[in-house]
């Protein structure tokens, strides 16, 4: 099964981290993200920007509004995901677990659609 | 005539089961026999069902599915057994009915090659037969079952509906009922939950050693929840309702009978405590309440009445874990029990033995809530002055500000120590904590009696601790 691991995380941390311990979370992550590459779970993925780069953006009555930031000014926001194919939920939440951040964040696991316009 | 609801026959012969039909010789089955018929069927649904559910998970590899078709297949029954009569063998009769309806559901989605070629290759047997299966050929894959109800990716509501709802014998409406919620509303959470399980990919399986014992343990906090749902209602009236407990220590029986037959011995011993402490605790049932429906304290049951049997089956159980020298959490609380269900007084109780019982649990796994027992114990074993003591460090303890029990508890070592106005606010602060009706009535009813103690000239210093 495929499984969307969305990665939140406090950003005033990431933002008030030293270029030494920035470093070190990217080597964690390209650690981790060769580990589960090797052992085939990685079908895809990306890093964020912070949400301050964010914009919103909504349609009603054919108007398009836009607004300066996230959807949801929450403590955590989103700031990656992965796309990871394991077995069931169980190995999702073991690979989930190994995310770097999952220590000082909250990875969301979420399950994709197989054939997403189907049932 | 009442059909026997303990036990189906099941044919002897195997040949027997391979006719749809085996009618009753007056098998023109009256209207009335209706009621027959769902009792038969619900009785199944009891012994087999979780069994039934299991096997087809299996075999589909689908929980939504099969629960749906089981379900299908439930109703087709009451309608086919009241027309053409009971089957042989309603178990068999049931699974191939179940069975037919996945085919077909799956055959109507297109995906039917895919899951039966995978169900075939797993398991090695052919995708369809005909022959409606003989209990013994159906595989027990309850344990299976009964990690994928308690997974902690469920919410505990969840596991709990799921848990009772796939592998209980109470009816939706009983288990609503019981949780004082409407029968829509719990079954609006099952439909909710079967779908995470199969949509978020829950796994049918047993854990894997690493995450085994974690995950036996929220197992059997499910078991150990449902029995104290049943054993004393947080809220409302209904402070015992037997159909939850009873149901508990099946499904502890199961799960035990179930490791054992897996070779999991070396979780057995706990999973035996957990038996051995439900039984215990509720062989004390039938004194808990009074006649009027009000709450009867530990301390003043009619030890008569307790239940000689359940109280016997709960020894022996303690005992066979005790003797497989792996002591856990639950065994302690058990032993506990037993101390209780073998003194023959309250007073006579070996109160020394219970404090070191709650000490060592406390070490285990500590929490405010055995403290404070360990300090009620340590009240009755060397006074109510040390129980006060024990008392205090945990009146600063976030976690019990607002819990009853601590107030009464404090209460009831204050008047033994002559300190009534004392345990008088403390009963009342305990009366305005409380949400249980009948625990209310209770913390009333001592209220006037300390009030009554006092205006009877027994001053403070002549308290009940004489």
């Amino acid at each position: 099964m495929l499984y969307a691991m969305l990665i939140y995380q406090d950003e005033t941390a990431a933002k008030a981290a030293t270029e030494a311990e920035m470093q070190e979370s990217v080597a964690l992550f390209e650690a981790f993200q060769h580990q589960m590459d090797a052992a085939g779970h990685v079908q895809g993925g990306q890093r964020l920007r912070h949400s301050d780069t964010a914009t919103s953006v909504r349609v009603r009555d054919g108007k398009t509004m836009v607004t300066d930031g996230p959807y949801a000014e929450t403590k955590e926001q989103l700031g990656g995901f992965y796309l990871m194919e394991c077995a069931d939920l169980d190995q999702a939440i073991e690979v989930a677990a190994q995310i770097p951040t999952a220590v000082s964040g909250v990875i969301e696991v979420r399950p994709v659609f197989t054939d997403p316009f189907g049932p | 005539m009442t059909p026997t609801v303990t036990a189906i026959p099941w044919p002897a012969d195997p040949s027997a089961a391979r006719q749809p039909w085996t009618p009753r010789s007056d098998h023109r089955v009256q209207s009335t026999e209706m009621d027959n018929v769902q009792t038969v069927l619900e009785d199944v649904v009891r012994q087999d069902g979780g069994r039934l559910l299991a096997a087809l998970i299996s075999r589909f590899g689908d929980f939504e599915l099969a629960e749906d078709c089981l379900q299908d297949a439930y109703a087709a029954a009451l309608d086919a057994w009241s027309r053409r009569g009971l089957p042989v063998n309603p178990a068999g009769w049931l699974m191939t009915t179940a069975r037919n309806r996945a085919v077909d559901r799956l055959r109507r989605a297109g995906t039917l090659r895919g899951k039966l070629t995978q169900v075939a290759f797993n398991r090695g047997q052919s995708p369809i037969s005909r022959d409606p299966p003989l209990p013994d050929s159906i595989p027990d894959e309850r344990l299976k079952l009964i990690f994928t109800c308690c997974h902690p990716a469920l919410g505990i509501e969840s596991q709990v509906a799921l848990t009772l709802r796939t592998l209980g014998g109470l009816t939706t409406e009983e288990i609503a009922r019981a949780f004082l919620i409407p029968t829509a509303t719990l079954a609006q959470r099952v439909v909710r939950a079967k779908r995470k399980v199969s949509r978020a990919g829950i796994p049918f399986r047993v854990p894997e050693p690493p995450q085994l014992p974690e995950r036996l343990e929220a197992v059997m906090a499910v078991v150990y929840l449902i029995f104290n749902e049943g054993y004393s209602a947080g809220s409302g009236e209904s402070l015992i309702r037997a159909d939850l407990s009873q149901e508990a220590i099946r499904l502890g029986e199961v799960l035990v009978d179930l490791l054992d037959a897996e070779g999991l011995v070396a979780h057995l011993p706990e999973a035996i405590g957990l038996l051995a402490l439900m039984r215990l605790h509720d062989s004390r049932r039938p004194a808990r309440l009074d006649t009027d429906g009000e709450l009867v304290l530990l301390e003043d049951q009619d030890r008569t009445r307790w239940d000689i049997q359940e109280q016997r089956r709960g020894l022996e159980d303690l005992d066979r874990a005790l003797a497989m020298n792996q002591i856990g959490p639950y065994q302690v609380q058990a032993a506990i029990s037993a101390v209780h269900v073998r003194a023959d007084s309250y007073r006579e109780t070996d109160w020394p033995e219970i404090v070191a019982l709650y000490t060592a649990l406390d070490a285990m796994s500590p929490s405010p809530i055995v403290k404070l027992n360990r300090a009620v114990a340590i009240g009755m074993a060397h006074g109510p002055g040390d129980g006060l003591t024990a008392l205090e460090t945990l009146a600063d303890d976030p976690s019990l500000a607002g819990y009853a029990p601590l107030y009464a508890a404090r209460a009831d070592l204050l008047s033994r120590a002559g300190l009534t106005d004392d345990a008088i606010s403390a009963y009342r602060r305990a009366l305005e904590l409380t949400e249980n009706e009948i625990e209310a009535r209770f913390f009333r009813r001592r209220l006037e009696e300390l009030a009554n103690s006092k205006t009877s000239g027994r001053s403070e210093k002549g308290g009940a601790s004489a």
